[in-house]
């Protein structure tokens, strides 16, 4: 509407764009000089903070990958998060699946089981954790962090694949039923090949913040060898403390994957991080 | 209903629905509700490192709330905890509506902001913490050279280890790496309000300030609720940051002392002291998450009876 346009004047939509680019200016900076300073040695970032670096240096890297356990870190971070994701996908599916397609008293009680637990923050229950892994002999192991994220994780996928599923139209289950399908195959074969989009939507919101945690790994890890990236980053971090040339290189292979992810699916992402505050 | 009464009370049905419905229900119960259930209990004991011992009734709460080691060190950082709040209600959320707002109107590069914003939420809070970290060294990290190159050498401190201003750091760390959350929610907050009503109402000559405060402020509502909300719970379990960047002790001088920086050093211990009590840890735990549950329920349905429907 010219009208509309007319009455919002130009310098306002000026002053709004200078302050959307500082903005994105002070979100991206921060995160280039990072890569930068990756490039160059420790004397460079400390006379010339800001200048361009010489991107064929690439020996920080190398020392990173070569020297220190990051890669035992970075496995690790990789069998975490993806087995969690797994189960919470797998697991979620199944009550989401129930709760949605058989309605009944007993699956409405299911549901609000796990309402209630979407609201109770786990990590004040660390330390009865702590000593049921311990129990359980699963401290300082990787399961000790797969079983936690995933009991975190399940109560939001119960809620995405439900709402999703219940969504779908009883006569595709009708039909196959008159087919002589079994629930299972039903299940199988029917309904959740239609329910990918759903389960990338948990997925991407359960694997930032299970990719990202810190916390946990904190209190149940104890040997390098089952150490996740962000708490093995600490363990680097301490070892190389003025070696800044290697701390940059290492915060820079820590943030690549989940950086380089984002840029590439970041409609996804955003859709899946915020899915839990946006209806 | 797609299954008939019949269909249903058959033992093939109800095994295949049980099927679904136990493995799920035995997992949350074994790692949510029995820990959960267990940290009310083991406040009421005490501990000897990993071992229960005596029943010990409300000494653990008692020692945590007004003993006299305990008592003051979780006041001043349960303050500290209201001052993030408070700092980031305002910096990050508010700053993520004034942002979103101003991506609403879908400006040249509307796309690109929209993705920047949203870069530093992606990170781990690890990274983010020691990137600062460094950024903020006193000599030679690029906030004071920055000062040193424009030649406001007097404004350049040593960020973190200065009491005056170390907490605030924090909370600007935080709000940088968090901003680009409450942007995006409020932006599709914004999206969804029906284009008739903003249409009405500049057709009404309403000017751009009060459509802002009339219109649309009121129109996010359930998105602010969800928000300060999330906030709040977030405030006061707040631990990463704060533990990358200034230690376990919230130097200098505990003026950055947090509820969370406290719990971890009374239950786990710390390098310097590796004392554990689980009992007041618990003890910790439970008021917290008390106070937490309670609080964000009221604030819910405080903020819930702003909301319109349309």
């Amino acid at each position: 509407m010219t009208q509309t346009e007319q009455r919002q004047p130009i310098s306002f939509a000026f002053l709004a764009q200078i302050i959307l680019i500082l903005n994105s200016f002070i979100m991206l900076y921060p995160v280039v000089v990072m890569v930068f300073s990756a490039f160059k040695t420790t004397g460079e970032i400390f006379e010339h903070p800001f200048a361009l670096p010489d991107f064929t240096q690439v020996q920080n890297f190398a020392r990173v990958l070569g020297e220190t356990s990051m890669p035992t870190y970075f496995v690790n971070s990789i069998i975490v998060t993806g087995a969690s994701i797994i189960l919470i996908l797998a697991l979620g599916t199944m009550a989401g699946y129930a709760v949605a397609r058989y309605e009944s008293r007993t699956n409405t009680f299911v549901l609000l089981f796990f309402l209630a637990g979407l609201m109770l923050p786990l990590k004040l229950a660390v330390i009865p954790l702590f000593i049921l892994l311990r129990d359980l002999n699963l401290l300082d192991s990787r399961w000790a962090l797969i079983v936690t994220y995933t009991a975190i994780g399940l109560p939001s996928a119960v809620f995405i694949m439900a709402g999703f599923l219940r969504s779908l139209p009883a006569e595709l289950e009708d039909a196959a039923r008159i087919d002589g399908a079994s629930e299972p195959r039903i299940m199988w074969s029917v309904m959740l090949p239609l329910a990918r989009p759903p389960m990338a939507i948990a997925a991407i919101q359960n694997a930032v913040p299970i990719w990202n945690d810190f916390f946990f790994p904190l209190v149940f890890i104890q040997s390098d060898s089952a150490k996740t990236l962000p708490q093995g980053l600490t363990s680097f971090m301490g070892e190389y403390t003025t070696d800044w040339g290697m701390l940059f290189a290492g915060l820079t292979i820590a943030a690549a994957p989940i950086t380089l992810l984002y840029i590439a699916l970041s409609r996804q992402f955003i859709q899946g991080m915020t899915a839990g505050a946006v209806k | 209903m797609p299954v008939s009464p019949k269909q249903a009370r058959t033992l093939k049905h109800r095994s295949w629905v049980a099927f679904l419905v136990i493995p799920p229900i035995v997992f949350m119960s074994l790692f949510v509700v029995y820990p959960i259930l267990s940290a009310f209990a083991y406040a009421f004991y005490e501990w000897r490192g990993l071992a229960r011992g005596e029943f010990v009734g409300l000494a653990n709460f008692k020692e945590v709330l007004i003993g006299p080691i305990m008592g003051p060190v979780v006041w001043n950082a349960f303050l500290h905890n209201v001052y993030a709040l408070v700092a980031l209600m305002i910096i990050q959320n508010g700053g993520g509506f004034f942002l979103a707002w101003l991506l609403y109107k879908e400006p040249f590069g509307f796309r690109f902001h929209r993705v920047a914003v949203f870069v530093p939420v992606v990170l781990s809070t690890i990274i983010v913490g020691f990137l600062w970290k460094l950024f903020l060294n006193p000599n030679f990290g690029i906030v004071n050279q920055a000062l040193f190159t424009v030649g406001l050498d007097s404004l350049a401190k040593p960020w973190l280890g200065d009491a005056s201003t170390a907490l605030g750091a924090l909370i600007l760390a935080n709000a940088w790496h968090f901003v680009g959350f409450p942007t995006l929610v409020y932006l599709a907050g914004m999206q969804r309000i029906p284009s008739e009503i903003i249409e009405a109402a500049r057709l009404d000559g309403t000017s751009e300030w009060q459509l802002l405060k009339n219109v649309i402020w009121p129109l996010v509502a359930p998105s602010t609720t969800i928000l300060f909300t999330l906030l709040f719970i977030g405030a006061f379990n707040w631990f990463e940051i704060p533990y990358v960047m200034v230690g376990l002790d919230g130097s200098p001088y505990g003026t950055t002392d947090v509820l969370g920086l406290v719990f971890y050093r009374t239950a786990f211990g710390n390098q310097s002291a590796s004392i554990q009590n689980f009992g007041q840890g618990s003890a910790l735990a439970t008021l917290l998450f008390l106070f937490i549950v309670v609080f964000a329920s009221m604030l819910t349905l405080w903020l819930r009876r702003r909301e319109i429907q349309f």
